[in-house]
């Protein structure tokens, strides 16, 4: 697309970026949570991708990677719950919850502050799924937008 | 003639339905409240999140938040394998 829309495109992805790993990090505190940043973070690569045509995107955005990325969070969110086996729990267990170590402040009943360190394995599970929804959205939007020629937008 | 008297039953029904609704429940008093008030009550201590909503989708309903993540993932490998490059002499059917 033209000049005007492309520099606007660079100057708003990594606000886009940053809001959706926000979102993410924060999930187990404010609305939101992986899926939803993960989806703001595609909806960025989406921008990026309409903004440029699919053939100059295609060099900067691998789909070996994104598709790793994706497999990555997949893989994390079995591994993070099946992790309690370990610790002699059952299968999605929240160990880490009240443990004194990672995201292990124990949370009182009722109106608080909210302290990002708490929340157990809620944040690792928000962390892998936004990466596994960030990798596959925007590889998906990759695939679908792959009709786009350098001429016709 | 006809399309009207299916219009009309159709509006009976749903107009009915509505009013049986409307009549039994009340407003602002569900009838099952046991699994919501132990989630609002020891959802926090028992997961440490503040946020309701993702101490229920990931901690105490984990299983179906898996099966989310495993159909988004099926849903990328049906999307690559629609969209893939047609190799040499390959070509799509209906074409």
């Amino acid at each position: 697309m033209s000049r005007i829309v492309r520099t606007a495109a660079d100057i708003i992805y990594p606000f886009i970026l940053i809001f959706g790993l926000y979102v993410v990090a924060h999930g187990h505190l404010t609305p939101g949570g992986g899926f939803q940043g993960g989806a703001v973070i595609a909806t960025g690569g989406a921008l990026v991708i309409v903004a440029y045509s699919y053939v100059e995107v295609r060099e900067w955005l691998s789909g070996k990677v994104l598709m790793g990325q994706e497999v990555i969070g997949l893989v994390g969110f079995i591994g993070v719950a099946l992790l309690a086996l370990a610790f002699g729990q059952v299968f999605f267990f929240n160990y880490l919850n009240a443990s004194g170590s990672l995201f292990g402040i124990p949370v009182p009943y009722g109106i608080n502050a909210g302290e990002l360190n708490t929340g157990g394995f809620v944040p690792l599970m928000n962390f892998s799924v936004g990466c596994e929804v960030w990798g596959g959205l925007t590889l998906v939007i990759l695939y679908m937008l792959s009709g786009l020629e350098k001429e016709g937008c | 003639m006809k399309k009207m008297i299916v219009l009309l039953v159709s509006l009976l029904i749903l107009s009915a339905f509505l009013g049986v609704m409307a009549l039994t429940f009340t407003f602002g008093a569900p009838k099952m409240t046991d699994m919501d008030d132990y989630f609002l009550r020891f959802g926090q201590e028992q997961t440490g999140t503040n946020n309701q909503c993702t101490s229920v989708t990931f901690d105490f309903r984990g299983f179906d938040t898996l099966g989310e993540s495993t159909v988004l993932f099926c849903a990328v490998i049906g999307v690559a394998l629609i969209f893939r490059k047609m190799q040499a002499g390959e070509e799509h059917e209906n074409e």
